[in-house]
């Protein structure tokens, strides 16, 4: 069989479209953005402006490759790469259907969580690279806002993890056929969710690339394909939470039978994409010291009660049994 | 001299003051003169400033909290002084009222050879970019200020452009062009040296970080420079650097005619369009002795009006997006295109119409105007009910705001702030209540107010103002009166064509008045209104030509940037974005 997990066609038919679907998600942006603002958007390339991406993509690749002479060359040019690779790199572990996937990790939610502590790394090199001062400022942002979000990111998981008793992504699809997790680890989905934000710096949680405060922040001297590549990786992170929110709390590929397992996960993907670009329409940017208060006092909490609950739930079941 | 009164609010106040200060200070007041204004000009000794001021902000009958403005005149090539003391340059100080409601204005006369002025900014700390004003343009030196260098030029001009002597245009100069050498001598002029801002590179336990914000960034709305002097986040100090923006409007004002500066105006305050015309014509007209027609009021009133919504509209969606909302501007501006889609059916044009006219206004309204604002006037209230929801109630941007560069109404008088600043912070002070222009004494309205005089507090003034410019509007093509769209005074420009054809000497008058423009008598007169930033003053100086003597722009932004170190210490830079934006200000109208 060439369809099945971890075979070259699908590792290649994966990679193509994840990156293909990252780079369109800027036209889909632009055009809800559009949509929700009283606006057109990007429509005169193509039909629909489908092709404003490609325009956009032979802009980028037609650019002058320009470091800056006071950059530090080698982290300069290495910076945005990781973003990339770091994202792809999670994308191995999601069971996107029975049969589709990469690898079938037993450590997926570990894996997936270490590559975005990596994804750190990205940013904060780009912004010391840089040797600007708005840079610096970004990725001391990044760097805190990244560091601490990952810590609750990874304690609203460990409910899904207890209750399914596995860090395999595809067990914990599984473990949902009779409910979805969102039912019973909801504020684990809200925590996650939020730190997922956090975590693709994405308005309202931009604040290492805050446009009005820091003109881009970490990648404020990157231009050309280096600056596309954090760009689609903003998109790829986009992509990468909505997914796990399907696969953790949202049943994965699970509907009903009439539509075959893949469609369900995209259609489920799709409405949290929607859902992640209307939140950057509709709210404000909280201040620096205000997201970090929120998190370790409110955010940290709360995901710990939360951790607690379940594991208490899972020991009592099992006692139960 | 043809001398229309139409101001005479405070007239009998002010005569006991002056009757009072000569008494006082016999030996320090040289002159008392009036013009058509009504403001009594006191003609002082160099040396009895500074006890006249103090007098007068302290113990005087009549207080003055507010130095309005600090400017000059070189008095050089002046003709018709009418029994002025003798003068090169004459240094003017504007105070104003609140108590009492009226202003006064203070000159001191000045020699060429001797062209030093006391500071007075201990005393009134908004002196302080005035005087430095006044030196870049005139090269009056102030002893005993802070901080005397350029403001408006670059610190490498030569020359003092708004004396009688600098050119005025480029043809009358050499052609520029930028050796090497030259430009490596421009690049260390603005090379940055923290001491020379007032600031220390460390203290007892962090070394600052410098961070030049502007003159290009999103949010400094135009080309404006903050040097930022920072301790992780927080703002140590910050300094704006002004300049930028400067075009020499008031220099372009001495070599126009009356007439053609008009259009000039519309770009001050880029955003207030016609409202700029309005002081600037006004002031001709009572110059002039011109009475315009109601119409012409009423026409003015609701353009004016119009523009304030249009102005607080992209005050409104930019504040909101410089706290991180993305979509509300574009909602706004969509209603502005609305206004102006209005405005060009009057005007013909959408920003700068430049469509007041001496005397009157360009065309009649034309057939059918009333639709698009009535349509206006029933489709913005709902908009501005969703506004509230979507950003005056939303949690996170009142938590960026809400204590945010307060300050209060005895600071916001030191700095010279004007209009919503003001009003945010308590102070019910509103031009067209206090001192009605062009007919507002005739319409209902209220001023807003707010208590905290913080960010939120000055948006929430102006959401609250567009309200009542919208009841306003509604008043204006309501009660629209019928009758001509200009006076028929003999310097309405253009003049009334029906007058022209009557005999040679109606045609060659009218060829006259067309083509040089009115001869407006020799006068001096200031003309405040209440614009969208703030007060927005024209100082005229008439010398009986087709030109300005002299023009002056008292602009509010000019004053509200001032105060911005003052409110922003200790605050992260985040706040800083969060301040500027709620300031409302147009780099055009700073720098003119």
């Amino acid at each position: 069989m060439v369809w099945e997990v971890g075979s070259p066609l699908s590792i290649g038919a994966i990679l193509f479209t994840v990156i293909i679907v990252a780079a369109m998600l800027i036209w889909v942006e632009r055009r809800l953005l559009g949509l929700w603002q009283e606006r057109l958007g990007p429509n005169r390339v193509g039909p629909f402006g489908l092709l404003q991406v490609v325009a956009d993509m032979i802009k980028i690749f037609a650019k002058e490759d320009w470091v800056p002479p006071f950059a530090d060359k080698f982290s300069f040019v290495l910076a945005p790469p990781i973003i990339m690779f770091v994202i792809l790199m999670s994308f191995t572990v999601i069971p996107f259907a029975p049969g589709v996937g990469v690898i079938d990790s037993d450590v997926g939610v570990l894996f997936v969580l270490a590559m975005a502590s990596l994804g750190a790394y990205s940013v904060m090199l780009g912004g010391l690279a840089s040797n600007n001062k708005y840079a610096l400022l970004g990725s001391l942002r990044a760097a805190a806002q990244m560091v601490s979000y990952e810590v609750f990111m990874g304690i609203s998981l460990l409910g899904v993890v207890a209750l399914t008793g596995s860090f395999n992504l595809r067990d914990i699809v599984i473990a949902q056929t009779d409910g979805w997790f969102i039912i019973p680890q909801f504020i684990g989905f809200l925590i996650f969710m939020i730190a997922g934000i956090a975590e693709s710096h994405r308005l309202p949680f931009d604040i290492p690339e805050a446009e009005q405060e820091i003109v881009a922040g970490y990648h404020t001297e990157y231009s050309g394909m280096k600056f596309g590549m954090f760009f689609v990786g903003e998109y790829l992170g986009v992509l990468l939470i909505s997914s796990l929110l399907v696969v953790l709390f949202f049943g994965g590929w699970l509907g009903p039978a009439f539509l075959p397992p893949i469609v369900w996960f995209v259609l489920k993907t799709s409405f949290f994409i929607a859902f992640f670009i209307l939140l950057r329409a509709a709210i404000p940017r909280p201040r620096y010291d205000q997201l970090m208060t929120y998190g370790w006092l409110f955010l940290l909490p709360l995901s710990l009660l939360n951790l607690m609950i379940t594991g208490a739930f899972v020991l009592w079941q099992e006692g139960g049994m | 001299m043809e001398v229309i009164d139409t101001t005479s609010y405070a007239d009998s106040v002010t005569a006991t003051l002056v009757e009072e200060l000569c008494l006082r200070f016999e030996n320090e007041v040289i002159a008392v003169q009036s013009y058509c204004d009504g403001i009594p000009v006191l003609w002082l000794k160099r040396d009895g400033l500074i006890i006249v001021m103090q007098y007068l902000r302290q113990s005087a009958s009549i207080r003055f909290q507010m130095l309005f403005d600090i400017t000059a005149i070189d008095e050089r090539v002046r003709v018709n002084r009418q029994g002025q003391p003798e003068s090169d340059f004459t240094v003017t100080y504007h105070l104003m009222s609140f108590t009492h409601n009226c202003d006064i204005r203070l000159k001191v006369a000045l020699l060429d050879a001797d062209l030093v002025m006391p500071t007075i900014s201990n005393l009134w700390p908004n002196a302080n970019w005035y005087e430095r004003e006044c030196w870049d343009m005139f090269g009056i030196t102030f002893a005993g200020h802070p901080n005397l260098t350029r403001i408006m030029l670059p610190p490498t001009w030569k020359g003092h452009p708004l004396r009688k002597d600098h050119p005025a245009r480029a043809t009358e100069m050499e052609p520029y062009s930028l050796s090497a050498e030259r430009q490596i001598v421009e690049q260390e002029a603005l090379r940055f040296n923290p001491e020379e801002w007032g600031m220390r590179r460390d203290s007892k336990n962090s070394e600052f970080m410098f961070l030049n914000l502007g003159p290009n960034h999103p949010s400094v709305h135009g080309v404006f420079r903050i040097a930022l002097q920072l301790d992780g986040e927080i703002l140590v100090d910050a300094v704006p650097d002004i300049g930028y923006h400067h075009r020499g409007a008031e220099k372009m004002a001495e070599r126009q005619t009356w007439h053609t500066f008009i259009p000039y105006t519309d770009r001050i305050d880029y955003l207030g369009g016609v409202m700029n015309n309005l002081p600037y014509v006004m002031a001709v007209e009572k110059m002039a002795g011109i009475v315009v027609p109601e119409r012409v009021k009423v026409i003015r009133v609701m353009l004016c009006e119009m523009f304030r919504i249009a102005s607080h509209l992209l005050f409104y969606g930019t504040f909101a997006q410089d706290v991180g909302q993305l979509s509300p501007v574009f909602y706004m501006f969509v209603d502005r295109e609305r206004v102006f889609n209005i405005i060009e059916s009057i005007c013909g044009a959408r920003m700068h119409p430049g469509w007041f006219r001496i005397g009157g206004v360009a065309q009649d309204l034309p057939n059918g105007w009333d639709k698009a604002i009535r349509e206006l006037l029933d489709f913005m209230p709902a908009r501005l009910r969703d506004y509230d929801s979507m950003v005056m109630n939303n949690g996170i941007l009142k938590r960026r705001t809400q204590g945010v560069g307060a300050y209060g109404v005895k600071e916001a008088m030191d700095w010279g702030i004007t209009g919503s600043g003001l009003r945010a912070c308590g102070m019910e002070y509103d031009f067209r209540k206090q001192r009605p222009y062009s007919g507002y004494e005739n319409f209902e309205f209220e001023v807003p107010i707010a208590v905290n005089g913080d960010c939120y507090d000055r948006c929430a003034v102006r959401v609250e103002e567009i309200r009542q410019s919208l009841r306003i509007i509604r008043q204006c093509v309501d009660n629209m009166p019928s009758g001509p769209y200009k006076s028929a005074h003999p310097l309405t420009t253009p003049p009334l064509k029906e007058k022209s054809k009557l005999d040679i000497e109606t045609l060659i008058n009218h060829f006259l008045s067309v083509s040089w423009g009115p001869v407006i008598p020799p006068n001096e007169v200031t003309m405040t209104i209440e614009a969208t930033k703030g007060l927005s003053s024209y100082y005229l100086v008439s010398d009986g030509s087709t030109g300005s003597y002299r023009t002056r722009i008292r602009t509010p932004s000019f004053a509200h940037l001032q105060m911005i170190p003052q409110i922003s210490r200790g605050f992260m830079v985040a706040d800083l974005i969060a301040i500027i934006a709620s300031i409302d200000f147009v780099m055009a109208d700073v720098d003119r």
